[in-house]
């Protein structure tokens, strides 16, 4: 302990107690979020499909969409959550299977994580969401026929990567590997996405993402589209270490700090006086 | 260049030994060392021809950090790489450990030459110039500058293959009054509904692909692309065009896909802010307040084509955009 404390003033100590406190901090969180995620475990329930969602969803959902899914909207204008009235049980998938509901913590995106619900119980819930307004159910959960991208020819696949180039690109650059959008906000990496939610984020236009209807971007045209944006995965690499595929700036960026710092170690050995 | 011992040597610090000049064993430690370096090098030259000749280039080497690389350009980068910094490596650690390091002082010469040498190359010039006549003979000397200068001319000539100037092409887009909107790369006309709220869709004009058939002609792609986006009514602000008769139709606005900084395709949308980014320098454009610029460096709000539906209820234009699209040019005003 004297030891420790005759080195309190080094000039490493603030960076280590930083360093520590850093250390407990995410393992605290990490040990809270793990029991949290534990106790929405799967359960028994004799009861139909959208009871089951009712419940999960008065559960985990209903302080920011509102008790009957309608919504939470503060009086001064901010929307702690959007309704969820309408907006059709491929949206539920997207947004549960994926884990990017529920939220963590309120904040520009709502990241991709570790999903909470089992498939089950996202069938659940999306049953439930469909059946608050059964007129207008909005999209369904696209049917494997609808994105299989196994029988696609050399020529649907160049019509996907033209629409991808149109469409997706401006976002999610032009290899797929996400971009930057404003404030904090980001489209993410296509590369590993399952060609479901692919599908399901196109037809429901999640967070700041457009919609892409079938009406004007038909199955087809969405099908070509996974099977480019799956070819891209596939795509060797000759060179190694792709930075992102994100272009001059970061390959510059590089070589000025590690390129040339590296340089300058060696002229620095080079000038050193050998003893 | 000779190494002058001069008699400025008491200015130096003493000289102090290496481990290598007193001590034989460190000596022969730093020879294994350097040998080895360039032993290493040979093997990485050897290794780098093996590689050539037998790593498919097919090949392909999945590797931490790197990921999956191809083994051919990876193994001939590897061995090339040591092999040269090898050598580099010994020449300078032979240098440092072994080669004399004992400090000297050179003297530097005085700079320019000495008088001697200038008058004898002034003489010279004037030998010459006296011998070739270029001042007694005016006409011979002033011909050579005329063809001189003459023969910088043709390069200013050449310039004149830019042109002709463009006239009014950079004005006008090929959208004319019911021309349906289609959507790009699948060429399908679009019905109103057809687009839920916070669509969007990337339009071009019927007849882009008929235009596009005649040889090189690009420059109706490069002007008449469009977004379409369709937003809740109350949500918008203002729009352009007249006040009574606004040129969107039932929340769906279009407006020209060419970024007015330096003419990017933008079709960054972010549908729940309805800011239209342009991926190159980041203009947002506020497609709820006609268009305007929130941010970055274009200086105009987007161009809007009004838009209506045809009798078989699909979008059409309702005629060309009223500005020309696309970046600013030298006659736009």
């Amino acid at each position: 302990m004297t030891a420790l404390l005759a080195r309190r003033r080094s000039k490493f100590a603030t960076a280590a107690v930083l360093l520590v406190a850093l250390l407990a901090m995410g393992g605290a969180y990490s040990i809270a979020s793990s029991a949290s995620r534990a106790q929405a475990a799967p359960r028994a329930d004799t009861s139909t499909q959208v009871e089951q969602g009712k419940k999960l969803f008065l559960e985990g959902c209903s302080t920011c969409h509102g008790a009957g899914g309608e919504g939470n909207f503060q009086p001064d204008g901010t929307v702690a959550g959007p309704s969820l009235i309408g907006v059709g049980a491929a949206a539920v998938d997207f947004q549960v299977s994926t884990g990017r509901m529920p939220l963590a913590n309120p904040g520009a995106q709502a990241p991709q994580k570790t999903p909470v619900y089992t498939p089950d119980e996202v069938a659940a819930l999306a049953a439930y969401i469909v059946s608050l307004s059964p007129a207008d159910p909005g999209p369904a959960i696209p049917t494997s026929d609808m994105y299989d991208y196994s029988n696609l020819t050399p020529e649907e696949l160049a019509l996907g990567g033209q629409l991808y180039r149109a469409n997706c690109s401006s976002c999610h650059n032009f290899a797929g590997e996400g971009g930057a959008l404003s404030a904090g906000k980001y489209a993410p990496s296509l590369m590993g996405v399952e060609p479901r939610i692919i599908y399901e984020a196109m037809l429901t236009g999640p967070q700041s993402m457009p919609v892409f209807p079938d009406t004007t971007m038909r199955v087809q045209d969405k099908q070509a589209i996974i099977g480019y944006i799956k070819s891209l995965e596939t795509q060797p690499n000759p060179g190694g270490i792709d930075l992102g595929r994100l272009g001059p700036v970061t390959e510059g960026l590089l070589l000025w700090t590690l390129g040339l710092g590296l340089m300058i170690a060696v002229a620095v050995w080079i000038g050193v006086k050998a003893k | 260049m000779s190494i002058e011992h001069s008699s400025h040597s008491e200015d130096l610090p003493p000289h102090v030994p290496r481990r290598a000049d007193t001590d034989p064993r460190a000596a022969k430690r730093a020879e294994r060392q350097v040998g080895l370096l360039f032993i290493a090098s040979s093997l990485a030259t050897v290794g780098f021809i093996v590689a050539f000749v037998f790593i498919s280039t097919e090949d392909l080497l999945d590797l931490p950090f790197f990921g999956n690389v191809s083994a051919s350009n990876f193994a001939l980068g590897l061995f090339m790489g040591v092999a040269l910094f090898a050598i580099g490596a010994g020449a300078i650690h032979w240098a440092k450990k072994l080669m004399s390091d004992v400090e000297v002082i050179n003297e530097r010469h005085p700079e320019g030459s000495d008088d001697e040498s200038r008058a004898a190359a002034l003489a010279e010039y004037e030998r010459g110039r006296d011998e070739s006549g270029f001042t007694r003979r005016p006409f011979i000397r002033n011909s050579l500058l005329l063809s001189l200068a003459l023969a910088g001319i043709p390069a200013v000539v050449l310039l004149r293959d830019l042109g002709p100037l463009p006239g009014t092409v950079l004005r006008h887009t090929m959208w004319t009054e019911d021309m349906r909107i289609l959507t790009a790369e699948t060429l399908q006309p679009i019905r109103p509904g057809d687009l839920e709220i916070g669509t969007l869709v990337s339009g071009v004009p019927e007849g882009i692909d008929l235009v596009l058939e005649e040889e090189g002609n690009l420059n109706e792609l490069a002007k008449s692309p469009v977004i379409l986006v369709r937003m809740d009514p109350t949500d918008i602000k203002a729009e352009q065009g007249p006040a009574d008769d606004p040129w969107g139709y039932q929340g769906i606005l279009c407006f020209s896909k060419i970024c007015t900084h330096v003419g990017c395709p933008i079709s960054l949308y972010e549908q729940q802010t309805h800011h239209l980014l342009c991926p190159c320098h980041q203009s947002t454009f506020d497609l709820t307040d006609a268009a305007n610029v929130i941010f970055g460096p274009a200086a105009r709000a987007l161009p809007q084509l009004a838009i209506s539906v045809d009798t078989d209820g699909y979008l059409v234009a309702r005629g060309d955009f009223t500005q020309p699209v696309g970046p600013s040019f030298w006659e736009r005003g």
